[in-house]
């Protein structure tokens, strides 16, 4: 009798050998192993922070002029020039007319963030979807991919100057304000115009992936084709669709800003950090900083977003998964 | 005593020595910049500044304006007059004696034919002439021989000096131009890009929109002129890079136009290379307020158009009180430093017609608060507004896209806040917004907006062009295409009225009076210009470069027959 239960016992597995993880505990675990993903999704954290409540912690309103505070340097040049007009009221130094730099690099960031975000966002949406459609149903392959190439050979910039010129009243009226509207405005020109790159590539690859094996398996499995292209498509196209997005929120964030350079953007008085970036340029060379801060800051904010989408990709790649 | 003077006299012929013995070419290459390129070098076919600049230094008028305002004979003897029989009593005719001797750049002669055939070729029905309206009110051009020429109005001018006179409107060869009158101007393209001329330099190659090379004229009529033997003017690029090619690197002797931030150009200037020259003329940067209402809500035919008065700004005391809240020396200090003036005056040169009204000068807000209360425009919702009858004092003030008129208008905004006006601003890229478009919403001549910035100036020294363009029934509407001069559809039969004795006047003094009265109708008295600065122009000359005087009134190359190199 004794022997028997311990028989059977000894047939239990009850020390596994590797504790059982879900899904997405799995991609934190490779998403992990990429330093400059972590170091690039901690940035992107802080710098939306920063954005969101800075505007608690400086309370500074960035469009007041004080003529007499103008042209401070950052608190910064002081470790090097002791003679630099520098002031703690203004940290990062104060424009020709006196506007706070700090408070405009923090109001700033919100639009641009915004815009890049939100322009990134629906151009991927609309990239992804069409170019999985195309890929996937052959029927619909040729009209979009022609819709595509009309719209690739659209010049943009013209595009977008009769855009705005056409909708800026109507939508400024719906809204009330000159900004949300323009800001809906922006968003949705720069989304409909960048699309097509991201809508190439997916085609592509969904073109190949839609013959291997695994997606024949599904299918001989009776999996509808709503299901292939949810659970079998879309997550192996991440890859791309990750890389489109980080050049999408760079390109976003820079026509935003030529855009209010050629004064059809947001109001001159509205900051954005393309606009200081563009308004700093005659005086470079006296204050660098003018150009560099919210250079810098696109820049980091890109760079960010590319590690972060490196790594995403490496977690969410089945085939590199533990490698 | 004797030989005092003697010694005298010898030094002083030697101080002069290197002035007289200079000659021509002597001096080298000289490069001048221009950062709007020239596409043409016929002002009569284009009327770009540019252009007319580039080509004042081939082909030359009867008279020049010179660097005070005043005129002088150019290729002209003297300057016709009432007085020397020139100009005939009733004004309506006036004869021109040309210099003898003179030559085209061919060696053939110049004569009164070729004044003659240029009025014919500006004013050919189908040319299309960019200065045909120096032309206006001309009936015929003869040639009385080969150095008279008699120009004969349709009625009495005032000021007869227009025709064949300043930079617009200069001499061209009759023998060159022969096959190019009227609709045939534009194919003439050797013709219009290597004119034959009297001036200074002669073109030796031209390439346009880009980059043109000059070299002395032989047959010039002073034999020791022009000092320099060859010319590069380039032209593109930017206000900036231009700037710092002649302060910074010195690789340029002559930038023209650099309409940069005071404290930019000091810091170029310590580059110590060049150095900036102003002159003023009669531009004025001014706001302009629109009497008629450009809501959105309007029909197209209405909006922004005399049918409809604006709901506020057709109140004075609204006006007033705006331009009372600025505060002029500020703006100058910031956007223009020595390049700029406080004006209140929509006329501010010459000084013959400028009224040098100091109406607006010092910031009052509180006067424009107490104002505005007085008149009944007070904040009946406590939103920080001020309203009255449901119309609130909210104001979109529109300006063209640069870094100088973005910092007027946020500082505008912030003193129109602080006397509760609520200001939304706008900038519009200057090619669209100057563009002239009948079809673009965004031109200054629809005006889709309540408040409008730019600076306006008027060529010559004389304003009648420039004041008649407030007459009423001048205003850019739909039935004219948008096209017309004034901008705020100002409406005044007294100034009608005061215009049509303006145009009978040939007095001088009597002239200024009117333009004074005038200039006081359209800012003092009615606030519908509010002046904001008068504005010099700023150009940027080596320090190895002489012989120059910055002149507003014509060509800025009208003296580059004089230019010479200072030896270091």
């Amino acid at each position: 009798m004794t022997d028997e239960i311990q028989a059977i016992e000894a047939l239990q597995d009850n020390a596994p050998l590797k504790p059982h993880r879900s899904h997405s505990a799995e991609v934190w675990l490779q998403f992990r192993q990429h330093k400059g993903a972590l170091i690039g999704g901690a940035f992107i954290i802080f710098i939306t922070l920063f954005v969101l409540i800075g505007p608690w912690i400086w309370q500074v309103d960035p469009g007041k002029l004080d003529i007499r505070a103008k042209d401070y340097r950052p608190i910064y040049t002081a470790i090097w020039d002791s003679e630099a007009r520098v002031s703690w009221a203004h940290p990062l130094g104060s424009d020709q007319l006196g506007r706070d730099g700090l408070a405009n690099m923090i109001y700033g960031g919100r639009t641009s963030m915004a815009v890049g975000w939100a322009a990134m966002l629906l151009a991927l949406f609309l990239g992804a979807s069409v170019g999985v459609l195309a890929g996937y149903f052959k029927r619909l392959d040729g009209p979009l991919m022609r819709a595509t190439d009309l719209f690739l050979s659209l010049p943009i910039l013209p595009l977008m100057l009769v855009a705005v010129t056409l909708f800026r009243q109507p939508l400024r009226t719906m809204f009330d304000s000159p900004e949300a509207g323009m800001f809906i405005l922006i968003v949705g020109v720069i989304g409909i115009t960048s699309w097509m790159h991201t809508a190439r590539i997916v085609r592509g690859d969904i073109l190949a992936l839609k013959e291997r094996e695994f997606v024949l398996a599904a299918r001989s499995a009776g999996t509808r084709s709503r299901g292939i292209i949810m659970r079998h498509l879309l997550p192996n196209v991440i890859s791309p669709i990750v890389v489109s997005a980080t050049f999408g929120l760079a390109t976003a964030i820079i026509t935003e800003s030529s855009l209010s350079f050629l004064g059809v953007g947001f109001p001159s008085d509205f900051p954005t950090w393309g606009k200081m970036l563009a308004d700093a340029v005659p005086r470079m060379t006296e204050y660098p900083e003018r150009v560099m801060l919210p250079g810098i800051a696109i820049s980091l904010t890109v760079l960010a977003v590319n590690f972060l989408g490196d790594g995403l990709r490496d977690a969410l790649d089945l085939r590199i998964r533990g490698r | 005593m004797k030989v005092k003077t003697l010694l005298l006299g010898a030094a002083a012929s030697f101080a002069l020595a290197p002035a007289a013995m200079a000659e021509r070419g002597s001096d080298g290459h000289v490069n001048i910049i221009y950062w709007q390129a020239p596409s043409i070098m016929n002002p009569y076919l284009s009327g770009g500044t540019k252009d007319i600049e580039a080509s004042s230094l081939v082909i030359e008028p009867l008279a020049r304006y010179d660097e005070t305002g005043a005129l002088v004979p150019w290729l002209a003897e003297s300057i016709p007059t009432v007085n020397n029989g020139g100009v005939s009593e009733d004004l309506t005719t006036i004869t021109w004696k040309l210099k003898e001797g003179l030559k085209w750049s061919d060696g053939t002669a110049l004569t009164a034919n070729d004044a003659k055939f240029t009025a014919d070729y500006c004013m050919h029905p189908e040319g299309g002439c960019a200065s045909a309206s120096f032309f206006e009110g001309v009936e015929s051009v003869e040639a009385i021989d080969d150095l008279t020429l008699k120009i004969t109005f349709d009625s009495p001018k005032p000021n007869p000096y227009n025709v064949l006179v300043g930079a617009q409107s200069p001499i061209i060869q009759a023998a060159q131009f022969a096959d190019c009158l009227g609709a045939k101007a534009p194919e003439c393209t050797d013709a219009n890009f290597n004119p034959i001329g009297t001036g200074p330099f002669v073109v030796d190659e031209f390439k346009p929109n880009d980059v043109i090379s000059l070299s002395a004229n032989p047959n010039y009529r002073d034999p020791a002129k022009p000092a320099f033997a060859t010319m590069t003017f380039k032209g593109g690029g930017d206000a900036v890079s231009a700037a710092r090619a002649v302060f910074e690197t010195g690789e340029m002797d002559y930038a023209w136009n650099l309409q940069l931030a005071p404290d930019v150009i000091a810091n170029m200037e310590e580059g110590g290379m060049g150095k900036a020259i102003v002159g003023f003329g009669p531009l004025v940067e001014r706001l302009e307020m629109n009497l008629t209402d450009p809501s959105p809500d309007l029909p197209a035919d209405v909006r922004s158009t005399r049918k409809a008065p604006h709901p506020f700004l057709s109140d004075m005391d609204v006006r007033k009180a705006l331009s009372m809240a600025i505060d002029r020396e500020l703006l100058v200090e910031v956007g223009y430093g020595q390049a700029g003036k406080v004006t209140c005056d929509l006329v501010p040169a010459p000084d013959n017609y400028a009224a040098k009204n100091d109406y607006c000068v010092g910031q009052d807000i509180e006067g424009a608060n107490a104002l505005l209360d007085e008149a009944g425009w007070v904040d009946s919702d406590g939103d920080g507004i001020r309203d009255k009858d449901g119309v609130k004092l909210s104001i979109l003030y529109q300006t063209s896209t640069n870094a100088v008129r973005q910092d007027f208008q946020a500082l505008i905004k912030q003193w129109w806040g602080e006397i509760g006006v609520e200001t939304e601003l706008r900038n519009l890229d200057a090619s669209v917004f100057f563009g002239g478009d009948p079809g673009s919403p965004d031109t200054f001549q629809k005006f889709y907006a309540d408040v409008e910035m730019y600076a306006n100036t008027f060529a010559g020294t004389d304003p009648q062009q420039y004041l008649a363009a407030y007459r009423c029934g001048n205003e850019p509407k739909p039935e004219s295409q948008w096209q017309g001069e004034n901008i705020n559809r100002f409406c005044n039969e007294e100034y009608d009225a005061l215009l049509d004795e303006f145009a009978q006047t040939g007095d001088i003094e009597k002239r200024g009076e009117i333009a004074i009265e005038l200039n006081n109708m359209l800012t003092k008295d009615s606030y519908t210009i509010v002046p904001l600065v008068h504005r010099g122009r700023v150009s940027g000359q080596s320090n190895t470069l002489g012989g120059h005087a910055l002149n507003v009134w014509d060509s800025e190359l009208w003296d580059a027959a004089d230019w010479y190199r200072i030896e270091e």
